[in-house]
This record gives C-alpha cells, sequence and structure tokens, in this order.
C-alpha cells in the first residue's frame, strides 16, 4: 500500500467542498424533469381525451385529421345529455345540502356535549375510511328495506351521506383555530345564539365551509362506485353512461363532452382563485 | 339571560373536550373583567340553571344525529345482520341466522381472488409510495408559489371524473393504442406489448387514479420535516440514502401510512378498473362484492364479504392511529 498523505485527497476533499454550480444545476434540472413526469402521468389521460375529441375518426386509435363534428354531435345526443344534466344537478344539490349540514353539525360537535356524543363522532368517520364498495352496497340494503325506489334521489340522499364528513373535517380544522372568547363576546352584547352563529361564527369559518364545498363538489363529480350500486336501471349519470357503453364503443362526442366539463372547472377555478388572492391583499392592505 | 343554556352545557361535560374549550376561556375572562358585574353573572358557571328548551342546540345537533344513525349506523348494522341470514340467489333471502356465508367466504376460490387483490393493493401502494417520495422531496425546496401551483395541479384531474379518466387509459394501453402505436412506428419495439386487459393495466389504472391520494399526505408530512435535522444528518456526513431512511422516513411515517391507507382501500374495492382495464380477467375483493350484489343476487354472501372486508379496513386504520395517525387528517 503506497504511503498516502492528506495533500492526495485535496482534489477530491476539493470537490466534494465546493458543490460545483454546474453539478448543482443538473441536479435541479433532473428534479425538475421527474416532477414534470409525475405531473404529465397524472394528465395524460386527459390530453389524449381531448386531442381525440377533435379527431374525424370515430375511432379512438389514431388521429386521422382536424373536425368539430363530435361537439355539434353531443347535442343530438339525448342519452348522454341527460346523463349530464343529472351528474351537475345531483352535484350541485349533493354540495350545497351536505356544506349546510356538514358546517352546523361541526359547530354543535364543537361547541355541545350531548347524549351519545362521542359515538356520533366515531361514526362520521366511518365514511371516510370504509372502502367505497361498502358504503355503496350498504346504502343500496337501507334504501331497498325502506322501499325507496332507486333513482336520481337515491344517488343523490348516497352524495350527501358520503360528503357530509368530509365537510365536517374541514370545517372543524378552521373552528378550532379561533377563540370562543369572540363568541362570547357577541353573546355578552347581547346577541342571540344564531345571530352570533350567522355573524360571528360564519364568517370565521369561512375558508373551511368553502374548501368543504369544493371537497364536497370534486367528490360529487368523480365518484362512480357509490352511483353504481344506489341509481337502479332508470337513472343515467355519466360514469354510469360510459360504463354501461365501454363494452360497444364510445363515441367522441363523450370525448367532447370532456373537454367542456374542464374548460368550463379550469375557468372557474381560475376566478376563484383571482378571487381569493384579491380578498387576500384587500386584507394585507 | 341568554347565557344559561350555554354555561350549563358547557361546563357540566367539558372532560373530552379540546384544552381551547369555552370554559376554560370564560374563567379567565371572567377573571380578567370582574369589575364588569353583569358581564360576569351573566356568563358564570355558578349561575347556570339547567334549561329544558335549546333551540339553537338542537339546530346545531339534530342534523348530525339524523345523519350518523341514518345513513351510517342503519345502514351498516343492517349489512352485518344481512350477512347472517341464509340467502339464494334470487335476490331473496331466509330469515333464518347462519354463518353459512362466511365460511362460503373462505371458499379456496374466493381466497385466491382476495390474495391477488391484496397482493395488487401492495403493489399499487408501493409504486405511488416510490413516486410520492421524491416527487415530495424535491417539491419541497422550490418557491411557495411553484410549490402550490404543482399541488394545485396534482388536484386538478379530479374534477374530471376517474371513470372517464379510465377510458381515457383504453385510448393509450390497448394494442392498437397511442403508446404501443408511437412506440412501433419509432422502431422501439416490434410487437406491440400487452399493457391492458391484465395485473398491469389494473395496476397502471390503480396508481393513476390514487397517485394523489399518496402525494398529498407525504407531500404535507415531507415539508414540515425541519430542516435543521436535514443540515445536520449532512454535516454529520449522512448520504442521500441514510438521510432520508433515518430522517425522512421516520418522521412522516404518519403521512406515508395516511397515503398508503387511501391508496390500498380503494385498490381492492375500485371494480370498475378491474372491469375496463383488466378485462374482467382478474377480479379484485370489489368485483367480488359487486357480483354477489347485482349480477348472483347473493346479498347476504355479499354482506359478509363486505364485513370481512370491513375488518380489514378497521384494524389498518386502528394500526393508523397507534403509529400517531390523526383521524381528521384522513382524506382531506
Amino acid at each position: 500500500m503506497p504511503n498516502l498523505v492528506l495533500s492526495d485527497f485535496e482534489p477530491i476533499l476539493d470537490k466534494v467542498a465546493t458543490k460545483k454550480p454546474s453539478d448543482h444545476r443538473r441536479k435541479t434540472f433532473w428534479r425538475n424533469v421527474f416532477i414534470a413526469l409525475v405531473l404529465l402521468f397524472l394528465f395524460m389521460p386527459i390530453i389524449i381525451l381531448v386531442v381525440f375529441s377533435f379527431n374525424s375518426s370515430k375511432m379512438n386509435i389514431i388521429f386521422t385529421g382536424f373536425t368539430f363534428e363530435w361537439y355539434g354531435k353531443l347535442f343530438q345526443n339525448e342519452n348522454l345529455l341527460e346523463a349530464f344534466r343529472n351528474t351537475i344537478l345531483i352535484a350541485v344539490l349533493s354540495t350545497t345540502i351536505s356544506t349546510i349540514i356538514g358546517t352546523i353539525s361541526a359547530v354543535g360537535l364543537k361547541k355541545y356535549n350531548f347524549f351519545g356524543e362521542k359515538f356520533i363522532g366515531k361514526l362520521i368517520y366511518i365514511p371516510i375510511v370504509i372502502p367505497e364498495i361498502v358504503l355503496g352496497i350498504s346504502l343500496l340494503s337501507i334504501f331497498t328495506l325502506f322501499k325507496l325506489e332507486l333513482g336520481f334521489f337515491t344517488v343523490l340522499l348516497a352524495h350527501i351521506s358520503f360528503s357530509i364528513p368530509f365537510v365536517i373535517t374541514s370545517v372543524r380544522s378552521t373552528l378550532y383555530s379561533f377563540s370562543p372568547s369572540i363568541e362570547e363576546a357577541a353573546e355578552d352584547l347581547g346577541a342571540s345564539r344564531f345571530e352570533t352563529f350567522w355573524y360571528v361564527t360564519l364568517p370565521m369559518i369561512k375558508p373551511g365551509i368553502i374548501s368543504g364545498a369544493i371537497l364536497a363538489f370534486t367528490l360529487s363529480l368523480d365518484d362512480v362506485v357509490i352511483s353504481y350500486f344506489t341509481a337502479g336501471p332508470g337513472t343515467n349519470t355519466l360514469p354510469l353512461y360510459i360504463y354501461s357503453n365501454i363494452k360497444t364503443g364510445i363515441t367522441p362526442d363523450v370525448n367532447a363532452l370532456t373537454t367542456l366539463m374542464l374548460i368550463f372547472t379550469i375557468v372557474a377555478l381560475l376566478i376563484s382563485s383571482k378571487i381569493e388572492t384579491k380578498n387576500a391583499l384587500k386584507r394585507k392592505s | 339571560m341568554k347565557n344559561h343554556n350555554h354555561a350549563f352545557s358547557s361546563s357540566s361535560e367539558t372532560t373530552q373536550k379540546s384544552p381551547s374549550s369555552s370554559t376554560s376561556i370564560k374563567n379567565n375572562h371572567n377573571q380578567s373583567f370582574s369589575s364588569d358585574s353583569v358581564s360576569s353573572v351573566n356568563s358564570s358557571k355558578l349561575f347556570r340553571k339547567p334549561s329544558g328548551f335549546d333551540g339553537f342546540k338542537i339546530f346545531v345537533t339534530l342534523p348530525v344525529i339524523i345523519y350518523a344513525l341514518l345513513l351510517i349506523f342503519a345502514p351498516l348494522v343492517y349489512v352485518f345482520f344481512l350477512s347472517f341470514l341464509k340467502g339464494d340467489n334470487y335476490g331473496s333471502y331466509d330469515y333464518e341466522i347462519t354463518i353459512k356465508n362466511y365460511i362460503e367466504a373462505f371458499d379456496p376460490t374466493f381466497l385466491k381472488i382476495f390474495f391477488t387483490s391484496v397482493l395488487i393493493g401492495l403493489i399499487t401502494t408501493f409504486i405511488c409510495l416510490l413516486i410520492s417520495y421524491p416527487f415530495s422531496i424535491f417539491l419541497r425546496d422550490k418557491p411557495e408559489k411553484t410549490r402550490s401551483l404543482i399541488i394545485k395541479l396534482v388536484m386538478v384531474p379530479f374534477l374530471t371524473n376517474s371513470l372517464i379518466r379510465t377510458y381515457g387509459w383504453i385510448t393509450l394501453l390497448r394494442k392498437n393504442g397511442v403508446i404501443n402505436y408511437s412506440l412501433v412506428s419509432l422502431g422501439i419495439i416490434n410487437e406491440p406489448f400487452n399493457l391492458m386487459y391484465n395485473n398491469l393495466g389494473i395496476i397502471i389504472g390503480m396508481v393513476y387514479t390514487l397517485l394523489p391520494f399518496m402525494i398529498l399526505p407525504v407531500y404535507s408530512a415531507v415539508s414540515k420535516v425541519d430542516q435543521n435535522l436535514l443540515d445536520a444528518a449532512e454535516d454529520l456526513g449522512a448520504g442521500k440514502l441514510k438521510k432520508f431512511f433515518r430522517v425522512y422516513l421516520p418522521l412522516t411515517l404518519p403521512g406515508a401510512f395516511n397515503g398508503s391507507l387511501m391508496v390500498f382501500i380503494p385498490a381492492i374495492g375500485y371494480f370498475f378498473i378491474a372491469d375496463i382495464l383488466g378485462g374482467g380477467k382478474s377480479m379484485i375483493i370489489g368485483n367480488l362484492i359487486k357480483n354477489q350484489f347485482l349480477t348472483a343476487r347473493n346479498w347476504p354472501l355479499g354482506a359478509a364479504l363486505s364485513i370481512l372486508l370491513l375488518v380489514m379496513t378497521f384494524g389498518l386504520v386502528k394500526l393508523y392511529q397507534k403509529i400517531g395517525g390523526d383521524l381528521d387528517e384522513l382524506g382531506g
């Protein structure tokens, strides 16, 4: 073994000690590539759906030419339009109702102790953690037991049912972030309990309510499993329409509809985030 | 004297409320403003008296009680009850108590599906972890604005129904689909791969659909790791792997477990992904339950399978709480 002195290591030590900027830049580059690839993976099927909505061929295999034909055809496909209307109506109604019930429930669970509160508090976690399929079949079973006819109303009830817990947990997180003495001050100054709730509590937990509502809306639009079990044969929603047509082949008017919905939601998101930043700026100044 | 009810209800059963609960604050408040006699009399616990009717309390507690009992508790109890009935294949059942369904649930054919399904679920979870950790660690160093934008982008696909996105994957994965077509025409491969109508297709579909559920909790845990600890590890000579296994992983374990729950549980239940991308060749537990309820119409057997799945789920949730996980952070 040759005799090694410290100076022999100097070139290596130099390398270790001072990370060369080009090295660092290369590292950052590959990290960015990784992040971009993950995002690409998440958007890939959506990009494909959008691209093929302009495809002149009826088959979603290769791109044969550009056309707007499917956007026109879309408005003649009564079944698809009905499925779309049901989907949106269920999403809007279930979001509204579950946000209202979820918000007051979060307040009630925090503010009051009542008989069986611990038990109820545990129950509301169940729809969040159990497999959707179990929730789906249990709702189907109970609807059948109560002789409710499966259809629009049962899907709506099911969507409300799985959304409420998400709204509650979302509202609860903001509810614990302010001091109850603010509410007490309002009551000491003569506001009734309802007035305090309306004018003091609600404005303070607004961020939690909004994020809960967005979550509920997204969950409703995204749901397949629970709708599948609670819809019955007569009612069509978008996922059910696609599920029943997937074996025979789906025409690109579905792609066209998806594209339109996507544009709509992205625009809505942009507007809401614009309003958000504007409000944030206002609060700052 | 509108504070009486409130004072009563918040003082009599306070023990499990959080430390910031109204009682303790109220006491401080009374002490600091004791000169204001009216206010302290109003909100003092000493002057509370039980009151029969409290409209506001009923308004904020009754809906959640009805909801939880009617739409969560009753359906599950009913399914539990169903699982002990004797079923036939005509969608009806005799009201005769039996454990036959549970014995049948352990039939070798069902066990095989169960193991395949759990395996697919575990592989899916592992791949999601494998993607989410580097993604979160790389994202950590980015400026605040970039981070929040990218996390928002991770959520955007949710706004399109998951079945529609799964349908989008058919166009990509099938034998003459976009991926195979591109690879063959670029001369990278000669024969198109079988990317779907097998277990690979199911796993691709599951990873795709469930990845955001892993990224969000893992990212939130990773972004909370103290930079000083990472610097210290580096100063003491820890390499990248050591830094990951000795610093990141132990500190983010609850987050990772949260994500794993949110991925694994749906991955054994999402029958539509197995149907569409697996081509009906492989079944997962979700297909099994769906078939018993809608095709074979043997509800009691389907109910027994659901109860077993539920027991497994609760076991996993208990484990999550044991390692320090918070129920409030699940699914949010």
